[in-house]
């Protein structure tokens, strides 16, 4: 069953058409992994899908509710999660503190009150254990190494329970040892119901976590399938060594 | 610990309290009410500036407004001085927020570098009003407030003492609220990093106008208790650019975006200020200029937060010592780097 | 009416390109190094005060002086520079505080040393005036307003000239759109940034005596100037000198046909009023880039 669904988008930054067409759909559940070679336009319809930038045509739909051009914080909201390339955390607040930012979601009540409830609390503090990093909670999450600020981004999409994670380049100047532990922490969760989409260069990385397997060339989705199924397509293998 | 910090505000509290009757030389309680009634605005500054990361170098505004808003009050009810004025000045302080209202919308929806420019902009065009609009302000000959004959002397400087402590302890209370809240939270990370705030859910507008107008009221409170001490307004009085300065060195000095900071920071330089102005008037802006730059380069953080932050980090280190693996996962590979981090406190 | 109107646009002309000289150092420097010299009010008096002296004990003419005073100021414009080379993160605010504090010394000095009376630069052009044929009322127009004019025409022909045909100007636009990127392309951002601020700072002294020549002044006038450059550059987009030049002429063409028309207490008041207009139908002023959602 989809739960996430793009059909036809196109979005044109002056000539460039960085999506062209583009129509893809997520499953629930599942870990789909989004590739293709640089300029594809993979960080343009993650930007469009979570509400970063506006598609010129096309629909973009969660659980059949349309939400095409939808702001950023409606999309969350929604429970659409998404880290950035470049991590974007909050850097003179403390790590529990950034997490309490993401868990107010927009809601109004408790507005005026404390910033942190006992239950708030704890489950921040949760989580902050799944990902390892309860010892670093009172530092202020510019001193975090960039391996521990993907993992932090990572800890405070989760406070808000989203259904869809979109992860933009997880693996992106992580080492190995902390790759393996990402995708332990991913699989777990997927495990307990969360969909992955993840954009990545790391072939192996993307291969070894996904159970789908898209790939964009210029703006639109070329092939998909199973990890198998894509290394073996010839579209795909000219794609990215043509051009 | 708490203790020792809740028993410790508690001196100093009854400190400030009996501060005039253990100095009653009227210089020094003059002294006395400049440095509380700075540090009550710096404090309320701090609620836009040192939170939302969106300064204001033309806060003095709203000190003009407050005080112009008294003085207009008591002249069109014809108002008795006395203490009852002073009941007045939270509604001189809701003027100036009420202005503060459109003028923050139209502001907060630029560019931070042009945000600073446009609040000069509108300190600027607020004095121009006072001078021109002579019907009511009465232009460059100013208005004059009720004078309290009644206290004489050595005593006059009390009331005005106690009332811009009562202002401060209120200022204190909005700042520490604030802090301690889910808004107060969303300020910080719109500091930090709007968009990414906005995209979280946070309610970037309404939490920056709000911050900007709570400012607003309590700095136009300040004004008009000074309007009543002075006991006259002129448009170049009410509305100095110095003001603006000051406000923004101190804060600065003292530790941006904290609750002591502030009043650290008047406590520092308003009693400073006070005796260059009256031993050296000739020589003072130079020194004033040479000071702020000598602060601005060697302090550029402020000291608290300085200090803040090695306790904290101080803090962190020592618990990882403490700390045994926890629960089920794999341990964090990059712990022996954030160990390092800490800045070669190995333990 | 009419004819007030012409007047207006006139003066307003020839008043902006003053004050278009005065600003485009400003917008620029913001450009380049992201800061806020609020100092420029300051050193345009000092500027002022320079001519004065040259002009009052060395009789130097006002325009020969300036071939003086510029490369002074050109000096004073490289040492500030200096303050803020060590200075990376949180530059706009810092700036703002340091800029002031200069501007605060200065004008304390400039005071000390000419005290409160205000002055105003003489020459032959200052006290005479010329008479504009086809209007029914008298219009006279002080020579000293076209001649500094004129001098403002040429310095900012001469700045485009530089930014756009040199190759000084490429680099400085290149620091200007992206300062890493220029890093990496082998510019010294921190030469460009100090020439730029030079160069602002020049441009300062010769509108400091173009003001100086049509506006009695003393160390206080700084307050007034700045609070106008500033509400220029915003209008006309901070970092875009097209826009300094356009938020010039066009706001002192309105602010004089307001003086001529209706009151001239009211005329800068008129001033902020269109800053404030522009500033809400299009925050990033009549030129400058809006900002976008970031990623």
């Amino acid at each position: 069953m989809s739960l996430l669904e793009v059909e036809g988008v196109c979005k044109a930054f002056g000539g460039i058409h960085a999506l062209d067409t583009c129509s893809i759909s997520v499953a629930k559940g599942s870990i789909t992994g989004l590739i293709g070679p640089n300029g594809s336009g993979k960080t343009t319809l993650f930007n469009v899908m979570t509400g970063y930038e506006r598609a010129d045509s096309g629909r973009v739909t969660f659980q059949d509710q349309n939400i095409t051009n939808a702001s950023p914080a409606r999309v969350f909201r929604l429970g659409i999660g998404r880290t950035f390339q470049l991590t974007r955390v909050f850097s003179r607040l403390t790590v529990l503190e950034n997490m309490h930012v993401a868990a107010q979601r927009g809601d109004w009540k408790g507005w005026l009150g404390r910033w942190s409830s006992a239950h708030e609390q704890k489950r921040a503090l949760e989580l902050l254990d799944f990902v390892g990093l309860t010892s670093l909670r009172a530092l202020p999450a510019g001193n975090l190494s960039y391996g521990q600020r993907k993992l932090l981004e990572f800890a405070f999409i989760l406070i808000a329970d989203p259904q869809v994670i979109l992860l933009d380049e997880p693996a992106g100047g992580v080492n190995p040892t902390m790759l393996n532990y990402l995708t332990a922490r991913i699989r777990e969760l997927n495990q307990r119901g969360v969909t992955f989409l993840v954009v990545e260069h790391n072939m192996e990385f993307v291969m070894t976590l996904c159970d789908r397997v898209m790939v964009m060339h210029r703006g639109t989705r070329i092939a998909e399938g199973t990890p198998d199924e894509v290394r073996a397509n010839p579209a795909v293998l000219e794609a990215y060594l043509g051009d | 610990m708490r203790m020792f910090k809740a028993s410790g505000l508690l001196a100093l509290l009854a400190f400030a309290i009996a501060f005039p009757l253990l100095f009653p030389n009227g210089e020094i309680t003059a002294i006395a009410f400049f440095t509380l009634l700075f540090a009550a605005m710096v404090t309320g500054w701090n609620i836009l500036t040192g939170y939302t990361g969106y300064i204001s170098l033309g806060h003095a505004a709203y000190f003009g407004l407050g005080a112009y808003a008294l003085a207009l009050i008591c002249q069109h009810w014809n108002v008795q001085p006395g203490y009852e004025v002073f009941l007045l000045v939270p509604v001189a302080g809701l003027v100036a927020a009420v202005i503060a209202i459109p003028v923050g919308w139209v502001a907060l929806r630029v560019r931070r570098h042009t945000f600073i420019v446009i609040t000069i902009a509108m300190f600027f065009i607020a004095q121009l009003l006072s001078y021109n609009l002579i019907g009511i302000t009465n232009g460059s000959t100013g208005l004059d407030l009720p004078f309290p004959l009644a206290w004489g002397g050595a005593f006059f400087n009390l009331p005005f003492y106690y009332a811009v402590l009562i202002l401060l302890l209120f200022a204190i209370a909005v700042s520490w609220w604030v802090r301690h809240s889910k808004y107060g939270l969303g300020l910080l990370a719109i500091r930090d990093d709007e968009d990414r705030a906005q995209g979280l859910g946070v309610h970037t507008e309404i939490s920056k106008v709000s911050a900007f107008v709570l400012s607003a009221l309590i700095v136009g409170m300040a004004g008009a208790i000074w309007a009543y001490f002075i006991g006259a307004v002129y448009p170049a009085s009410a509305f100095d650019p110095l003001f603006d300065i000051a406000l923004a060195l101190m804060g600065f000095l003292g530790g941006m975006g904290t609750i002591a900071g502030p009043i650290l920071g008047a406590l520092l330089l308003e009693p400073l200020h006070q005796y260059l102005a009256s031993n050296f008037a000739d020589w003072y802006l130079v020194i004033y200029g040479g000071l702020l730059l000598a602060v601005l380069l060697l302090l550029p953080r402020g000291i608290l937060p300085t200090l803040q932050e090695r306790w904290a980090k101080y803090r962190a280190s020592r618990e990882q010592t403490r700390e045994t693996d926890a629960a089920s996962i794999t341990p964090l590979p990059e712990q022996e780097e954030s160990a390092v981090k800490t800045e070669g406190i190995n333990l | 009416m009419a004819e007030l109107i012409i007047e207006g646009i006139i003066l307003g002309i020839l008043t902006g390109g003053i004050y278009a000289l005065m600003s485009s150092g400003l917008t620029l420097v913001f450009g380049v190094m992201e800061i806020i010299n609020v100092g420029q009010g300051a050193l345009i008096v000092l500027g002022a005060y320079l001519s004065y002296v040259l002009q009052q004990y060395l009789h130097l003419d006002l325009f020969l002086g300036l071939l003086i005073t510029m490369p002074i100021m050109f000096g004073v414009g490289l040492l500030i520079s200096f303050v803020f080379r060590p200075i990376k993160r949180d530059r706009i605010m810092l700036s703002v505080l340091v800029t002031f504090g200069i501007a605060l010394i200065i004008e304390g000095i400039l005071d000390l040393i000419f005290s409160a009376d205000t002055v105003g630069l003489q020459a032959w052009y200052v006290n005479d005036s010329v008479r504009l044929a086809g209007f029914s009322q008298p219009f006279y127009l002080g020579y000293n307003y076209v001649f500094c004019f004129l001098l403002a025409v040429v310095l900012l022909a001469a700045l485009y000239v530089l930014v756009y045909r040199t190759r000084f100007g490429q680099s400085l636009r290149a620091s200007m759109e992206n300062r890493t990127a220029a890093e990496l392309i082998g510019i010294d951002v921190e030469r460009v940034s100090a020439i730029t601020l030079g160069i602002g700072v020049a441009l300062a002294a010769a509108g400091g005596m173009a003001f100086g020549a049509t506006t009695p002044f003393n160390a206080n006038s700084s307050y007034d100037l700045i609070s106008r450059l500033l509400a220029i550059i915003v209008f006309g987009g901070m970092g875009s000198l097209s826009g300094a030049l356009i938020a010039s002429v066009s706001m002192l063409v309105i602010e004089n046909i307001t003086a001529l028309i209706w009151n001239a207490n009211w005329a800068t008041t008129v001033f902020f009023v269109l800053l404030v207009l522009i500033l809400v139908l299009r925050p990033q002023g009549l030129l400058g880039q809006a900002e976008g959602r970031k990623q």
